[in-house]
């Protein structure tokens, strides 16, 4: 087994060193019937053995650069430069742990002080932690603490939040007592999340670009809120945004929370990502998660270390922030790799291209007799309206190899009303014949 | 002085150097780094892409105005700027990294290179089910081995890593109580003492009380004292096994059938289960649900702290309410369970742990992980990584304390007993280690040992690898009990940073970096 160093005569040496006449004495303590069990399990394989049954499976995938693509909601094709992949893959970086020895560890550190602040600087934040495991856990945990600033149990969460958001904050915020509230929202845009803001709202839990793809503003929001001494919690899913919009810092925000993969990060089909979380200093020590700080070394240098570590479950255990150990490293350096590559002026570059393409794509579909674009204002993601099932739609679309975007049914399966919605993103490799394939493919099935 | 024929000297001479100060800072190899926002421009841009066709924005009046103050690299500065750093990082690929519970071990190149597929890597969660069937083949094949391997008959695949695995599987239990009715009298968890930090805060999270068990003197699960605290209130005992000091609960039986007959349930922390893989399954000791990092047991990288992978597996009497998604297969192929009205016969999910399907990149590494050894070389694994850690324990006995008596598991836990009254601590014997070329082992945990030092050193260090580092050891172990304290005390100093002073760093906490007022790069 090329894994596994020892051979037989080292480890008939080491048992003689440790004391045993056979492995199985070491596992003395195992109850005798419970040990060595059969296992219905293939033996042990090379190489180009492992990589024939994988790639097998792989093949049986629709790639997203295999044709017309135009799915988001919540996870953006985007490209990736290939610096950030050749990075992330060495060693150093990935074969190392938590860094919990500082003077070995300040690559993986400094990288996650330039990562903190470019969240910040991005999301119009004093601070941001080292990175949640994705977007969806990060809005849970700004709801939990959000309850922790606030000593109240109100959860209140927009109609136009990403579904999958809402359940799981519904899910942590209800296990503890929190009441998860959620307004009435409308594709177009239309919310009544202000009114129902009360003494008992601990956050108000808003999008934007909201799951719809419309650009929210979020200051009416903000102040509403404020006013009843409750937090704003901001979500942004695509992160590409931040770049074209006004940060949610700006507009009030105090809590921002978001999907970082869209920068540096592949689909991989939902999972690893990177979930980012930033909110104002005055809330720092209530912070989920783990976080980096300057320092000096005992030479008077400049070092970075893990600090206000009495939050973690490490140190304060049941009365932790949050039980979150491993979190996205390794994905959070892809994302400082990436935006340091763009650049400001990179990145508003890029989410220009992204938008462009969104306007193209919704000009070009919304000109199809009986469909409907439902959105005033977006950035790279819209709604369309059609005059049927949207699911049946896409799977006539993926059977011409076109992936259309996500139908309501499958974010919304109990919500009829939403089931001739469909979410179309675009991106900056969206290109005008993938547009054109799409708009003449959406006329056939129509 | 030999010369060559160009008068160029062509051997060093003996000259007895000191300590040298360099003009840069630099220390040959070592180069320092500053921040990309000292270094990097507003204008600079390591990316190319076309130029925007000047399309009406509709972004609805929110244009981004102003500076960000995220400075850009060209990609020759930016590559120079993260390998520098990398540069200053410890990593399995150079040595061993004995870090105890974090089963450091070789993460081979094949489990990185399949999950670039761009059939697993270039997928999106949400396109139609018909054109991902082998991301969803893959998903089922890998329960499929978790399951085989654990003896338990469901998985949840969705938790992103071992702590959101115990959230998973705490939530379960919730569930089955609020099914049972008994949700609300059913508060108090049974946790070690010895227990990981995760454990007691996510039964906190979950809105449990935490009770601790004491340990034994030989470092298990005191029975008789865990028994005295069992009730009708008890929700569930949270109990690692191999456990944090390395040992196998051997009543761990007698724990189930206790809690189980008090009406609670198992819950095992599984973080250890390399140690045991193919060896036992947890299946058979009696356990209601258990997580598996897969970024521990199945070698997917650390990553420098994450991502990681948690799939939790449920018994018989939790798999009704494991949370969605999940993957059923007929012969029509394979489908996704998303939302609750899709649930067949006495399913009833709790909800979701997060967006999506979890962890995929993650479930690709593993899986290639498992092919590669296939049932008998996880077994070996688990072996030789039991025997290296009894290797290093006997080894090591001769200059330092073991914590317990007897053999251990997969990891080797000492106390500070051989450090008494040397003036040298575990943290200082543990920053000399890092000057012998080593990342030391888990320090100060579990916390009912003294000074603790848990050493994991995993199936992958070969003999010759464990001789040097134990001979290191030993020669450390010595010359603290031959008063050389200074030295420990000003351990690390060959390090890239000596020791750091995290007080002023709590203290006063700078989290970012700030552009500073007379170096105004937002009027660039
Ligand atoms: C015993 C034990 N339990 C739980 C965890 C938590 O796992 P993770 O870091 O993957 O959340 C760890 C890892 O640090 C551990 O060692």
């Amino acid at each position: 087994m090329r894994y596994l160093p020892l051979d037989t005569e080292d480890r008939r040496a080491m048992l003689d060193v440790v004391g045993a006449k056979a492995i199985d004495e070491l596992f003395a303590d195992v109850p005798a019937d419970a040990l060595n069990p059969p296992l219905d399990l293939p033996d042990h394989a090379g190489e180009f053995a492992v990589e024939r049954q994988m790639a097998a499976m792989a093949g049986k995938n629709r790639a997203a650069g295999a044709g017309p693509f135009f799915v988001g909601a919540g996870a953006y094709r985007h490209h990736v430069p290939a610096t950030v992949d050749h990075i992330i893959q060495r060693s150093e970086f990935l074969t190392s742990y938590t860094p919990y020895q500082p003077e070995i560890a300040q690559g993986t550190l400094q990288y996650l002080f330039e990562f903190q602040t470019q969240v910040a600087s991005l999301t119009g934040m004093d601070v941001a932690n080292a990175s949640m495991y994705d977007g969806s856990t990060a809005c849970a945990e700004a709801a939990l603490m959000a309850r922790r600033v606030t000593r109240r149990d109100g959860i209140l969460m927009s109609g136009s939040l990403h579904p999958h958001y809402e359940s799981v904050t519904r899910m942590n915020g209800g296990l503890v007592g929190g009441k998860a509230t959620v307004s009435e929202a409308s594709p177009d845009g239309a919310d009544n999340v202000i009114d129902l803001i009360s003494d008992e709202t601990a956050c108000v839990i808003v999008q934007t670009p909201d799951v719809f793809g419309n650009v929210v503003d979020l200051e009416p929001i903000a102040k509403a809120a404020h006013d009843k001494g409750a937090l704003l919690v901001a979500v942004v899913t695509e992160a590409v945004s931040l770049g074209a919009l006004k940060s949610p810092g700006e507009m009030g925000a105090d809590i921002v929370v978001g999907e970082g993969q869209s920068i540096g990060n592949a689909l991989n089909f939902g999972g690893p990502y990177v979930g980012l979380f930033a909110t104002r200093q005055k809330f720092m020590r209530n912070m989920p998660g783990r976080l980096c700080g300057e320092t000096v070394d005992a030479g008077g240098k400049r070092g970075f270390v893990l600090t206000l570590s009495t939050r973690e479950q490490h140190i304060r255990r049941d009365k932790a922030t949050s039980n979150i150990c491993t979190n996205s490293g390794l994905c959070a350096l892809a994302f400082t790799i990436h935006m340091t590559l763009l650049g400001e002026t990179g990145l508003r570059k890029l989410a220009t291209l992204n938008h462009e393409a969104a306007c193209a794509t919704a000009d070009a579909l919304s000109a199809i007799d009986g469909v409907e674009l439902v959105n005033d204002a977006f950035f790279n993601e819209f709604t369309l309206r059609l005059p049927k099932d949207a699911a049946e739609v896409v799977e006539a679309l993926a059977a011409k190899d076109i992936l259309a975007g996500v139908p309501g049914s499958r974010l919304w399966p109990e919500d009829e009303s939403k089931h001739n919605l469909l979410i179309v993103a675009a991106t900056e490799l969206t290109q005008d014949k993938d547009i054109e394939a799409f708009a003449n493919a959406l006329k056939e099935v129509l | 002085m030999s010369m060559n024929n160009q008068g160029r000297p062509s051997r060093p001479e003996d000259i007895e150097v000191q300590s040298v100060e360099t003009f840069t800072g630099n220390r040959a190899l070592q180069i320092e780094e500053a921040l990309i926002f000292e270094t990097g421009h507003m204008a600079a841009t390591g990316v190319d892409l076309p130029e925007p066709k000047g399309t009406r924005s509709r972004l609805g009046g929110l244009e981004r105005k102003g500076t960000m103050n995220l400075p850009g690299l060209a990609e020759p500065e930016a590559m120079r700027h993260f390998v520098r750093l990398s540069q200053k990082n410890y990593a399995i690929d150079m040595g061993p990294f004995p870090l105890g519970s974090c089963t450091m071990k070789h993460n081979p190149r094949l489990n990185e290179k399949m999950a670039r597929l761009p059939g697993f890597a270039e997928i999106h969660p949400l396109q139609p089910v018909s054109t991902v069937q082998g991301a969803l083949e893959l998903i089922d094949t890998l329960a499929g081995w978790l399951k085989e391997l654990t003896g338990m008959p469901a998985v949840a695949m969705s938790p992103k890593a071992g702590a959101h695995g115990e959230l998973c599987g705490m939530v379960t239990i919730k569930a089955a109580l609020e099914a049972r009715g008994e949700a609300e009298t059913r508060t108090r968890v049974l946790a070690p003492e010895s227990a990981h930090g995760t454990n007691p805060a996510t039964a906190a999270q979950c809105g449990f009380t935490v009770d601790a068990i004491p340990a034994d003197d030989t470092g298990r699960v005191d029975i008789e004292a865990f028994k005295a605290k069992l009730g009708d209130d008890v929700a569930a005992i949270m109990v690692t096994n191999p456990n944090t000091c390395g040992l196998f609960e051997r009543d761990i039986r007698e724990m189930a059938d206790a809690v189980h007959e008090a009406g609670g349930y198992f819950y095992c922390d599984g973080a250890n289960f390399n140690a045991i893989v193919g060896k036992v399954k947890p299946g058979d000791l009696g356990i209601d649900a258990m997580h598996i990092n897969l970024h521990k047991t199945f070698s997917t990288p650390h990553g420098g702290g994450g991502p990681g992978s948690g799939p939790t597996v449920l018994s018989e009497a939790l798999a009704p309410f494991a949370p969605i998604p999940y993957v059923v297969s007929d012969a029509d192929g394979f489908h996704l369970i998303e939302k609750r009205s899709q649930e067949e016969g006495d399913h009833h999910s709790f909800g979701r742990m997060t967006a999506f399907h979890g962890q995929m990149g993650m479930f690709v590494r593993a899986l290639t992980y498992m092919l590669s050894h296939g049932g008998d070389g996880l077994r070996q694994a688990a072996e030789d990584a039991v025997l290296n850690a009894n290797y290093v324990l006997a080894r090591l006995s001769a200059e330092m304390t073991p914590a317990f008596e007897g053999t251990c598991m997969h990891e080797a836990l000492f106390n500070d007993d051989f450090l008494k009254d040397t003036g040298v601590g575990t943290l200082d014997f543990a920053k000399a280690m890092i000057d012998e070329g080593y990342h030391p082992m888990t320090m100060y945990f579990p916390l009912v040992v003294h000074g603790a030092m848990l050493i994991e050193p995993t199936e992958t260090e070969s003999r010759h690898e464990l001789d040097l580092f134990c001979d290191a050891l030993l020669s450390l172990a010595k010359e603290a009990k031959a008063g050389k304290a200074d030295k420990f005390k000003a351990a690390p100093v060959l390090s890239p940073r000596r020791r750091l002073d995290e007080t002023a760093a709590a203290r006063k906490p700078v989290l970012r970096w700030e552009p500073s007022n007379d170096e105004s790069m937002a009027a660039e």
